[in-house]
Order: structure tokens, then sequence, then C-alpha cells
């Protein structure tokens, strides 16, 4: 599904991932882990192409495609989808209106027939009742004026109507109270399939409890530095990250 | 400079021609006095502050000393507002078109036709100010042959009446004079679209329309007024409205300008006694070689007064824009509440936009805020969209839109901005 090999990526002249490595194969979720400043977000921008982000060597394919030859609205198109830890506020812009031009290009790229109105609507209102935001958000501006749990549960909704097959999580957690980020779990824990999956960087452990990972790696100083089972989260929840200095020198 | 020169000495003469023919003789004093203020009115140059950043040659090295020939056979069509607006008046190049109008109340009047009363209202509202004019404005009242004026009362219906301006080629390099007065009695309201639209002009063809509207509007009155620029940019134009507003009287006025060779709107909003409010909105547009230039200026004269204004502007190609946003505060307007925004969006690394908001605060119990923004499209939006698989032209239309979108979505008539809509979108698919 996704294939990183030796990836080097520097912003602004700053290099930040130094040489990652990781495989994901489809049906998977992978949890990344890391002290603050180690790449964890950079990665997450490099794979979906965001301007300043730039990739000094190294390769990543997705389903056998070099990612980086694509286009970051290319790149959604193929299957990835970033859920941002900052979704951003766009005014003037309906999340309707954002959801049908998202969906209808998608649909477009993969030369799939355009969605009629009320089929569309239908999949917006049941995707809605899904991650429980209520049908007026669909009206308002995007993300506009959201709480921080509404705006992760717009992007988890997104997901649900764009079914991409690879998923990158980035800090979804974060600023989530308990229900919030049960609701998020529960829409991620739905899309689960074999031919689906999922990166899940996260801070804290707390989320792989409802986001059960099959893989955990630490990224310190731009490397994935180790890997190892889903008890790898609760070893690091417990010891921190310091411990894992040494090999990080 | 010489050019300059001449059209003032040809538009001069055109409007002593036209006295000739007068409709309307006791209108003749006034019309002398603007004439010999306009002869006498220095033509602008950058160097003039109110019209700093225009470009007036493209009126300069021409004459304009004509009007337009009357022509019947023009015909108008896919102007109608739907359900929105039934009463319609419709001038094309200045003459208007009884055969397209629709006129079912009886609250118009043709200045030649006014009678005693609205002779003096008329009068009256053409000398406020007369000192404080440009050099357009008097040459408008100079040219004030006739006009129209509206007359609200509290039996008038609630539906706008919607006057159509159509401008076609025929008025190429000749001058469309135009006049609006617009009066709503104590405690009724009224509803006006100004709506300006041409046929599809040459790039060579200029059409010349100056025009002036004013509304006074009654005690504890309300006006909901939109005044629409959705002309061809070789119409150039240059025009003022001026609102007086009385006690606990309100006004919501909605702006729409697109570019043009020029385009230049004077708004002048003067708060006469206590307890008014105005709102004051727009969007301005201006892509390829265009000017677009919004001069807004509210005058608090008296206390417990308050006006919101947004205006948003979008720039495009090597276009330039100019806002210019002024509050005066007299000593007397106490308890004052004004908050002015502008917001600019830049399209294109030749985009132009000049943006001054201008406080003048006289009196200390007041409240008062001003903002203005020019900025480049949102990154971290435009990478949220492009994220969802939309493509890059999209996805930057999309945003622009959103930018002005915000201000339409909050019309008093929403068929107004189903109307909008598909003229701004198609326009700014031509932009970007």
């Amino acid at each position: 599904m996704l294939k990183i090999e030796n990836l080097f990526a520097a912003v602004e002249d700053k290099t930040i991932l130094k040489g990652l490595n990781l495989e994901v194969k489809p049906g998977e979720v992978h949890a990344i882990m890391g002290p603050n400043g180690a790449g964890k977000s950079t990665l997450g921008n490099v794979l979906a192409g965001r301007d300043g982000y730039e990739v000094t060597e190294g390769t990543a394919t997705m389903g056998g495609i070099n990612i980086f030859d694509l286009e970051p609205e290319e790149r959604a198109a193929e299957g990835m989808f970033l859920a941002f830890q900052y979704p951003v506020e766009i005014p003037g812009v309906s999340n309707l209106e954002f959801l049908k031009a998202s969906l209808d290009a998608i649909r477009k790229y993969r030369k799939e027939p355009e969605l009629d109105s009320v089929s569309f609507m239908k999949m917006a209102r049941e995707a809605c009742k899904a991650v429980n935001l209520d049908q007026n958000f669909l009206k308002r501006g995007v993300n506009e004026g959201f709480s921080g749990g509404e705006k992760k549960r717009n992007e988890i909704m997104q997901m649900m109507l764009l079914q991409p097959k690879l998923c990158i999580l980035d800090e979804t957690d974060s600023g989530l109270d308990i229900d919030a980020l049960q609701v998020v779990a529960q829409g991620v824990n739905n899309l689960r399939s074999p031919d689906r999956a999922f990166v899940v960087v996260t801070h804290y452990q707390r989320l792989l409890d409802y986001i059960i990972p099959d893989y955990v790696h630490v990224l310190a100083d731009g490397k994935i530095v180790k890997s190892g089972g889903k008890e790898l989260a609760l070893e690091l929840e417990k010891k921190g990250y310091s411990w894992l200095e040494p090999e990080v020198a | 400079m010489n050019q300059a020169v001449d059209f003032i000495h040809s538009s001069a003469e055109l409007a002593e021609s036209l006295e000739q023919s007068s409709p309307t003789r006791w209108l003749s004093e006034i019309r002398q006095q603007s004439l010999s203020a306009f002869k006498n009115a220095d033509w602008p140059t950058p160097k003039t502050e109110h019209f700093k950043y225009n470009n007036l040659s493209a009126l300069a090295k021409q004459s304009f000393a004509s009007i337009a020939k009357q022509s019947e056979s023009i015909q108008v069509s896919n102007l109608s507002l739907g359900e929105l607006a039934t009463e319609t008046l419709v001038f094309v190049d200045g003459y208007f078109r009884n055969d397209l109008s629709n006129i079912e109340q009886h609250n118009v009047t043709f200045f030649k036709d006014a009678n005693q009363e609205q002779q003096q209202l008329i009068l009256e509202q053409l000398t406020k100010q007369q000192n404080e004019k440009n050099i357009f404005s008097l040459l408008n009242s100079s040219l004030t042959q006739d006009g129209v004026l509206i007359e609200f009362n509290s039996e008038s219906g609630d539906k706008p009446l919607h006057i159509i301006h159509y401008s076609t080629a025929n008025a190429s390099f000749a001058t469309t004079s135009a006049n609006l007065i617009v009066s709503i009695a104590a405690n009724a309201k009224g509803s006006v679209i100004e709506h300006f639209v041409s046929e599809q002009l040459g790039e060579d063809d200029a059409v010349f329309f100056n025009q002036s509207s004013q509304f006074v509007i009654g005690d504890n009155a309300h006006l909901t007024h939109y005044r629409l620029h959705l002309e061809h940019e070789s119409v150039i134009h240059i025009g003022e409205v001026d609102f007086w507003l009385n006690r606990d009287s309100q006004m919501n006025s909605f702006h729409v300008g697109l570019g043009g060779k020029i385009k230049r709107l004077d708004l002048n909003i003067y708060h006469q006694a206590s307890g008014s409010h105005a709102d004051l909105n727009g969007v301005y547009l201006a892509k390829n070689k265009q000017q677009v230039d919004y001069h807004t200026n509210v005058e608090h004269r008296a206390a417990h007064c308050t006006t919101q204004e947004v205006f948003r502007g979008l720039i495009g190609g090597s276009a330039k824009g100019v806002f210019n946003g002024r509050i005066h505060i007299y000593p007397d307007a106490q308890k004052t509440l004004a908050e002015l925004s502008n917001k600019n969006l830049l399209l294109s690394n030749k985009a132009e936009v000049n943006t001054k908001p201008e406080l003048e605060i006289y009196a200390d119990d007041v409240r008062c805020a001003h903002g203005a923004t020019v900025a480049q499209m949102d990154k971290k939006a435009l990478f949220y969209l492009l994220t969802r698989g939309i493509p890059k032209q999209q996805a930057e239309l999309m945003l622009s839109f959103g930018f002005i979108n915000e201000l339409l979505d909050g019309l008093k008539h929403e068929d107004i901005g189903n109307y909008l809509r598909p003229i701004m979108a198609q326009i700014f698919q031509q932009t970007i």
C-alpha cells in the first residue's frame, strides 16, 4: 500500500526527516509515535505534498506509483487521505459545496460517473450521522466556528465519503475530550477493511486504546528508531521517550 | 493636460446646447451654477488626493461631448430578477423605455413632470452639498435635464423597485447622464435596486456614464438598496450616491462593482439626526487592465448613530483596485458606533490594491474600529482543498468566490444573491 524508503525531507533548508523507512500493507494499522519535534507532522505533510516541504532523497510509493511525481490533488484521487491536526476554517465555502466538489473530483479522476444531488445528499447526511454531527454543519462554512472536536469529526466524515485507500491521521487525538475521541475512533474502526490501511500519527498512547494498531513505530530525529507491536505503545506510555535516547544517538 | 481642458470645454458646450430645449426650466439656475463651477474646476491629476489612484486618461483622450441618439429598436432581455421585483424602470442609453418598463404604483415621477411640491424637494436635494461636489458631480448637475423621483410612503408595497440602466455601443463616445432621487416618508419602507448593465462592447468602445443618486430616508423610515455595476469593461462609470438619514432611520445598502476602463463610485452617508443606523457593504472585482474605485464617506453629525461597513475586493490580472473609507465623527456625535472593514485578495502578481481607512474623530465618547487588509490566497486553505482531490484551479475559484460569498449570503433579499452568484462565478472563471 505504502512503501517509504530512505526518505529525507527538509523545511526551509532544515532537514527534518533523515532516512525514514516504512512499509504499510493493505488492511494494516500503523501507529507512529514520537517526541515533539521528531518529524511526525512533517511526515504527513510530505506525503500529502504540502508546499515548502522538500523531498531531498528517497522514495515513497503507493500501490507502486511514485507519489512524489503526483500533485497533492492527484495523490488524493489515487486514494490518499490526510486527516489534519488543525483543519483550516474556510468561511464562504459551505461544507456541502466543498464535499460535493471533493467527491466529484475524485470520482471524475477514477472515471466514475458523477453522483446526482439526491444520492450525494443522502450519503452526506448518513456520514454526518455516523460521526454524530448535526446536519446544520453541512450548510455552514468549512470548519467555520467548529469546536476542536467538531473539526476532527468533520475530517472523519470526509474520510467516510471519500473512501480512501490510505488514511494518514495526523495527531487526530490532540484537543479531543474522551467522548469525541471515542466517536473519532469508532469512525476509523468502521472504516477498517482488508484493502484499506491507516497510518496513525500520535504523541500519546490513549488514542491507541481505541484504535488498536498492528504495528507501533517510534519516530525520533527524523528516523524510525524502534518498531514493535501494540505493546510498544504501552511501554512508551510508561517509560516516556527518553529511554530510547541511546538508540537515537 | 490639454486633452483634459478639451474635455471640460466640450462637455460645457454640451451642457449649454442642452439648455436650449430644456424640459426643466426650474432647474436652470442650479445647472448654471454647477456649470460655472465645472468650467473652473481643475482636472484631477495623481496629485489630487481624492483622485490619487485614478487614471482618467480614458476620459481625457476622447471627446464625449454629445448624448447618444435614441434607439427604440434595442431589446433588453435576461435582466429580470424573477418574482423579486415586479416594478421595473428600464433606461437604454439614458432614455426611458416605457415599452420595457412596468410601473404599477404611482410613486415614480420624472423631473419634467414634477409638481410644485416635488420640484421643491428636487431643488433642495440638488442644492445640498453643492460646494463639496467633485468635478464629475458638477458635470452631472450641469447636465441634469431630467431625472427620476421615487417616493415611498406607508402604503408602498414591500417589493423592490428595479431600475435598469442598459448601455449599448450606440452610446459610445457620448455622455450618458442620469439622476435619481428617492424619498422615503417617515415610518415608511422602500427597496430599490439600481442595476447597471450593457451589451457586449468592443475594446475600443467607451461609454461615459455619469450618474447621481440621492436617498432621503425620513424619520424612522427604512431603506434597502442594491447597486449592481455589471457593465462591460468599456463602460466608464463615475457615480455618486448620497444617503441622508433622519431620526431613527435605517439603511442597508449593498454594492457590486466590476472593473472597467474607469469605475469610480463615491458613496456618502450623512447621519443627520440621532438614532440612525447604516449598513454599507460591497464587493468589487477587477481583472485585465481594469480599474475599480470605491470612495466611501460616512458623516456622523448626530449622537447615537451607528454604522457597519464591510467591503471586499478581488483583484486579478494587472487590474487596480482602490478603496477609501472615511469616517468623520463630529464633536456632537457622542455615543457613535462605527466599524469599517476592507479586505482585499490579490489574484496575480501584477494586481494592485490601494486601500485607505480614514478616521476623523472629534467626539470623545465614541467607539470606532477600522481594518484593512491586502492578502494573497490563503495557502493553508488551498492545500486543504487540494488534499481532498479538488484540482488547483477549481480550489482557487472556490476560495476566491468564498471570499465574497460571505457577503452575498448575508443579503436581505436572497434572490439577489441567487441572481449574482452565477454571474460572479463566471467572472471568477475568467479571472483566475
